[in-house]
């Protein structure tokens, strides 16, 4: 067996997380205007301030679809997306409010344990708080207790509107502006939850905190928004996985997340994103066109860990607005393409303050038809003075119907910056494959041996139990402590 | 019966002939040199019995153990014991030199019915077998071969050898590109796997190795075909007259 063929058994196992489940959904009707956005806000009992903010990037947004301006300057392609005939509302219907998990649909505690997640106390021994966000609506947060004794607000984006309204108001799109992009204006109109996190001063969050998406009614888009405030020399290590049911036709995720970093404080974001891909055809699959940024204050670290292998299409570019003098961002990313996959994901790091320094580790694996592009900002404003960067960016090749592409961008406009940019593409070779099977390692496990490899930079970033499910993802077995 | 047999072997590489009828039986126990000037098929005779997929086997047949090897896959043909150390090691980055030499020995056991070591067993027998090669430990746990100078390949791939425990060795220019020390380490440790159920085969375009190691054969290869065999004298008449005689004798 070659290499292709081997990426394409491991591709070509069945996604499992596939399954749809039974549950009565409150939907909205078909389509987007005013009337929707006042209903999301109703319905989720909204103060006038959000009213208001999604009135306005509504109002933008349907400025922008009119000027055509759906961004089309990345590297994939997909047939035009008709937005008046995406559900933009869907919710697992419930007869009043939870008074606690007890009192959560089993039908949808039984999704999560499907999907390997710890929502019910009894497994509460694995220490990560979970905030679970079914078709938009958070459905259940663990450890909100223990949180609380430290201080720390861990909650659903609902939760957060209605309890800290005073924060969501002043930090709300403070990263990300209602008017940031095509993407990010339509779900500031009609996101309709997500999750919310705030570390107060000096604290370091006594756990992870970690947030699972799933998508499941059909013909819905799922529009999630997570903010996270990590205030003056506080830490918080936050983990977020995605699934979908299977469907053969695409579905539309735009969510956003802001990170604000404080003085002095710390944020490492993971994502390990797992949405389906479509078939191996290419048929169905989740268009995941996501804004994701952080701003960091003076000596505040902002490290985004990513594991992009689901999607039909990706399309993100964690960055971070290096604001505050002697600030750090940090961008480590794993992306895989196969069968018909596609992938223009990278980061933007602007320099702002003196000393800023910003690291990019980016590994891109294409296999199958996947075409794989790394696209990357690299800016160092006027008053950057001794602010570094340093970019690597590999591609792994396995098969020759793939693509990998690099698209770096910098831009330096103070004479005292260091920008360091290197680039590497590399095919798995016959003569690699060959010498593991040499030593009596079978096809499968080289293959995987050789991609894990690859990949170690950035998965040494990851949280222990998200690096596991990192490489299981990529049909890895995890290299073991020897060595 | 031989623990190899090849009966009239022909490769190509690219679609072109490279070995065109070679016959050579080695027994359990024994040391075979292959010899021959560059361009005469040593290497491929190497890489077609371990079965890489550009040495493509034309016609002939080759026995070990008395089942047909060129029926077998790579991997097969390793856990049933041949073992190839390469003329070009091969490195595989981000993955340690340990990890990749567990790995291949735990599938190895696995398919001779054999429990799989677990770590600490198998530092255990990674420590005792780096004495063999005189090797740091610092070694094993960098990527495999990635930085490793042409001396410290030769030596991983005899360590990897020394693990593994193959029945049939075969190394392939072994020697070259080392120094009179390496040399010695490497045949040291070829040495003190020689055994009365090994067997291993020496492709070598020197005669320097054999200094070391004493030769039970000599073979003499030359443009695709065995044109000369005989004892570890055959070596020394080629170190003393060079090829060209051997090359006037079958022209």
């Amino acid at each position: 067996m070659t290499a292709p063929d081997t990426i394409e058994s491991l591709a070509n196992r069945e996604y499992r997380y596939g399954f749809v489940t039974d549950i009565e959904s409150d939907l909205a009707p078909r389509g987007l205007n005013e009337d929707i956005v006042r209903l999301i806000s109703a319905k989720k009992n909204e103060p006038d301030f959000m009213l208001e903010w999604r009135l306005k990037a509504y109002r933008h947004w349907a400025k922008l679809e009119k000027a055509e301006a759906e961004p089309r300057w990345s590297n994939v392609r997909y047939p035009s997306i008709d937005y008046q005939d995406i559900i933009y509302y869907a919710a697992p219907k419930q007869k009043k409010p939870l008074g606690s998990l007890d009192e959560v649909d089993p039908e949808l505690v039984a999704a999560f344990a499907k999907l390997g997640i710890p929502i019910e106390e009894q497994k509460r021994l694995t220490g990560v708080a979970v905030d679970a966000v079914f078709d938009s609506v958070s459905v259940a947060t663990t450890f909100k207790e223990k949180l609380a004794e430290a201080g720390v607000i861990f909650c659903s984006f609902s939760d957060a509107v209605q309890n800290h309204p005073e924060l969501v108001q002043k930090y709300l799109g403070t990263v990300v502006p209602y008017t940031d992009n095509f993407f990010a204006t339509l779900n500031s109109a009609v996101f309709t939850d997500g999750s919310f996190c705030y570390i107060p001063k000096g604290v370091r969050s006594p756990m992870e905190l970690s947030t699972y998406f799933r998508i499941n009614a059909a013909d819905t888009g799922q529009f999630e928004r997570t903010l996270i405030i990590a205030d003056e020399g506080s830490y918080v290590s936050y983990l977020e996985g995605c699934t979908a049911p299977m469907r053969d036709t695409n579905q539309l995720h735009a969510a956003v997340v802001e990170l604000v970093a404080l003085d002095n404080a710390q944020i490492k974001y993971s994502t390990v994103q797992n949405w389906y891909a479509g078939d191996k055809e290419g048929k169905g699959g989740i268009y995941n066109f996501v804004t994701k940024r952080g701003k960091a204050l003076t000596n505040a670290k902002i490290s985004w860990t990513q594991v992009e292998t689901g999607s039909a299409i990706t399309w993100k570019y964690p960055g971070c607005i290096l604001q505050g003098d002697n600030s750090v961002g940090e961008f480590y990313s794993v992306a895989l393409t196969n069968n018909y996959q596609q992938a223009d994901t990278g980061t933007k790091m602007i320099h702002i303050g003196k000393n800023t320094r910003s690291t990019i580790i980016s590994k891109g694996i294409s296999a199958g038809h996947g075409q794989n592009s790394y696209r990357g900002l690299v800016r160092m404003q006027k008053g950057a003075t001794g602010a570094r960067n340093y970019s690597q960016c590999d591609s792994l090749l396995l098969g020759d119907k793939c693509g990998a592409h690099t698209f770096p961008y910098l831009e330096v406009m103070n004479q005292s910056a260091q920008v360091e940019h290197e680039a590497s593409t590399s095919k798995i070779g016959e003569d690699q494959l060959f010498y593991c099977k040499q030593r009596g390692i079978s096809t499968e496990n080289a293959v995987s041996m050789i991609v894990n490899g690859f990949c170690k930079e950035v998965f040494r970033e990851l949280p222990m139990e998200f690096a596991v499910e990192a490489t299981k993802l990529l049909g890895v077995s995890l290299e073991g402590s020897v060595g | 019966m031989a623990l190899l047999e090849i009966k009239n072997l022909h490769a190509s590489v690219d679609g072109k002939e490279i070995l065109k009828g070679i016959d050579l039986a080695v027994d359990a126990g024994e040391v075979h040199a292959v010899m021959g000037p560059n361009g005469s098929g040593k290497s491929t005779l190497a890489l077609a019995l371990a079965g890489h997929p550009s040495y493509v086997v034309t016609e002939g047949e080759v026995l070990y153990e008395g089942r047909n090897l060129l029926e077998m896959a790579p991997e097969e043909r390793a856990r049933e014991g041949v073992f190839l150390a390469f003329q070009y090691p091969i490195e595989i980055p981000g993955v340690s030199n340990a990890y990749f030499l567990k790995a291949g020995l735990n599938e190895i056991r696995a398919h001779r019915g054999l429990e799989e070591l677990d770590a600490m067993e198998f530092l255990e027998l990674l420590r005792e077998k780096l004495k063999v090669v005189e090797m740091d430990q610092s070694l094993v746990n960098r990527p495999v071969n990635e930085g490793f100078s042409g001396g410290e390949k030769k030596r991983n791939e005899i360590l990897q050898m020394a693990i593994l425990e193959p029945r049939l060795a075969i190394l392939d220019e072994t020697d070259s590109g080392l120094d009179i020390d390496a040399l010695r380490i490497v045949a040291n440790g070829v040495e003190s796997l020689r055994g009365p159920e090994r067997a291993m085969v020496l492709v070598t375009h020197y005669q320097r190795l054999l200094n070391y190691i004493t030769p039970d054969f000599v073979h003499v290869l030359f443009n695709g075909r065995i044109v000369r065999s005989g004892g570890k004298e055959l070596a020394l008449e080629l170190e003393e007259r060079g090829y060209d005689w051997i090359k006037e004798a079958v022209a």
